[in-house]
């Protein structure tokens, strides 16, 4: 082969560079990534994961006008009081019977002053409306107006302890899911009570659900009813999305 | 091959395949085999494409492909309108029981993705900066003559294929095809497919305007890939017709 030294050279720099870059990744976010459980697609998400907190920095989705709204399919759970059977779909109907006048959402773990918030506490804070593009894993996409309180009002009046890295949402439909402080502070991510203008109808997860407008459809829970500020990574164990084998970071 | 007569054995003076193509070549190829398989799994999810920022069962679609149980399903309650219009946007909820095996399909498909991007970001650059590019890939100013194109065009459609040369003496129609999916093909499927994360595009907001909207990026990811899996097809027949094990010896081991 002609020039067979000079090439092997090159090729020994490419792999080189590339093994560095990738332990330079690895070492940069050794604790903020979920662990894999040594599930080869689980540490693809974790690589996405720490380039796109790497590389992306804090940035806004695009925000589109009232003309832009369009139609929009209610997935997955679209009503716990009918489909989810145990204890937490009869509590919902409950709830749903007194138009969530009960409806408490609780705020705890790692934070200074754990406490529970009514809907109309949530209507104190200042809120936030936005008209977002909601991306589903599907391939689908519907734009919606939404209007809530940002997640880092509601963090805040309960003060986060400084060891808070994560925070976790249990859901009436039986989901446990969880995102990062930065998606958690992101100004974008409200816990939204109202829909195009209207109260958050059901089937689209009344009384509040959350946004997370720079992921995927899915880590928008519905039908929140607590939430926990956690030092530590909580995969949610069988209601979660890892053991269910979905990814837990989705900006992709 | 214009230059090379057809016959056996390579003409002297012709460079085998150089370590970092072959390397690159053989990590790009299983990236794509594993991004076409599970980028048909995602369209099977979901087999309607749309043009624009937002699509969905209850917009119209621009083309709905009959591949999943999925195709047509229609398995809505009652819409209700969102707004005092009735003509205006609604709401559904679904009843119907989807194929979806994205939960697989859209990690793997990521994970290759990374097989592409890397490796192939490198190729590029070694490929523009070490003359690769330059000497082997790109048609020269002299082979692009209408007699060269003609008679190219014509030894093709005969299925005339000269043999292996077992090494980068690329034909014009050869080079032509290379040279649209390296510069072409390829970057539009990374570009569209970036377009479809909402992480990158609030970062970088320019490509929903380039593409005019994350549903557009997607079906021109789609036609896109479909480009990709007719040029895969081209260059295994190639492959095949002048002289497989050579050319396989050749990629992978070199000569």
């Amino acid at each position: 082969m002609k020039n067979s030294g000079l090439i092997t050279r090159r090729g020994a720099i490419i792999a080189g560079l590339a093994s560095v870059g990738g332990f330079a990744l690895a070492r940069r976010f050794p604790k903020v990534l979920p662990p894999t459980c040594g599930n080869v697609l689980r540490m693809g998400d974790s690589f996405t994961y720490g380039a796109q907190r790497a590389l992306l920095g804090q940035s806004l989705v695009k925000e589109y006008s009232l003309q832009d709204v369009t139609s929009f399919p209610a997935t997955g759970t679209t009503d716990p009081g009918v489909t989810v059977k145990s204890e937490l779909g009869e509590s919902y109907r409950r709830l749903q019977a007194g138009a969530f006048a009960d409806w408490r959402l609780s705020v705890e773990g790692s934070v200074a002053r754990p406490r529970t918030f009514s809907l109309a506490d949530l209507k104190q804070f200042p809120s936030r409306t936005q008209i977002t593009r909601h991306t589903c894993e599907e391939g689908w996409t519907a734009i919606g107006q939404w209007t809530g309180v940002p997640l880092s009002a509601v963090l805040d009046a309960a003060g986060i302890l400084p060891t808070g890295r994560f925070v976790v949402f249990h859901s009436y439909d039986d989901w446990v899911d969880s995102i990062d402080m930065l998606d958690a502070l992101h100004p974008q991510t409200i816990l939204a009570y109202g829909m195009n203008g209207r109260d958050l109808p059901i089937q689209h997860g009344a009384p509040v659900r959350l946004r997370v407008e720079r992921q995927i459809g899915y880590k928008s829970m519905k039908y929140l009813k607590r939430i926990v500020v956690a030092d530590k990574f909580d995969d949610g164990g069988k209601k979660g999305n890892i053991q269910n084998g979905w990814a837990w970071y989705t900006g992709i | 091959m214009a230059e090379a007569p057809g016959g056996s054995g390579r003409a002297g003076g012709v460079e085998a395949h150089a370590r970092w193509v072959r390397i690159s070549h053989w990590i790009v190829t299983l990236s794509v085999l594993v991004l076409a398989f599970t980028g048909f799994e995602i369209l099977m999810v979901h087999p309607r494409l749309y043009w624009g920022i937002a699509g969905n069962d209850l917009t119209p679609a621009l083309l709905e492909l009959p591949i999943s149980r999925n195709y047509k399903h229609r398995g809505y309650d009652q819409p209700k309108p969102f707004f005092q219009d009735a003509a205006g946007p609604v709401s559904a909820s679904r009843t119907y029981d989807i194929f979806n095996q994205n939960g697989w399909g859209r990690s793997l498909h990521f994970l290759a993705a990374w097989f592409l991007v890397v490796p192939g970001a490198m190729y590029l650059l070694v490929g523009l900066f070490g003359g690769h590019f330059r000497s082997h890939v790109w048609p020269k100013a002299r082979e692009l003559t209408p007699r060269f194109v003609w008679r190219d065009m014509v030894d093709h459609l005969r299925f005339r294929i000269p043999a292996a040369s077992g090494g980068p003496r690329y034909g014009l129609l050869q080079k032509g095809a290379y040279s649209l999916v390296i510069f072409v093909v390829a970057p539009l499927m990374v570009a569209t497919g970036l377009t479809m994360s909402p992480a990158v595009t609030s970062a970088f907001p320019i490509l929903l305007g380039l593409f005019g909207g994350y549903q557009s990026a997607r079906t021109v990811h789609f036609f896109a890939s479909a480009v990709l899996v007719l040029f895969v097809i081209v260059h295994v027949v190639m492959v095949v017709k002048s002289g497989f094990r050579r050319q396989i010896r050749a990629m992978t081991v070199g000569e």
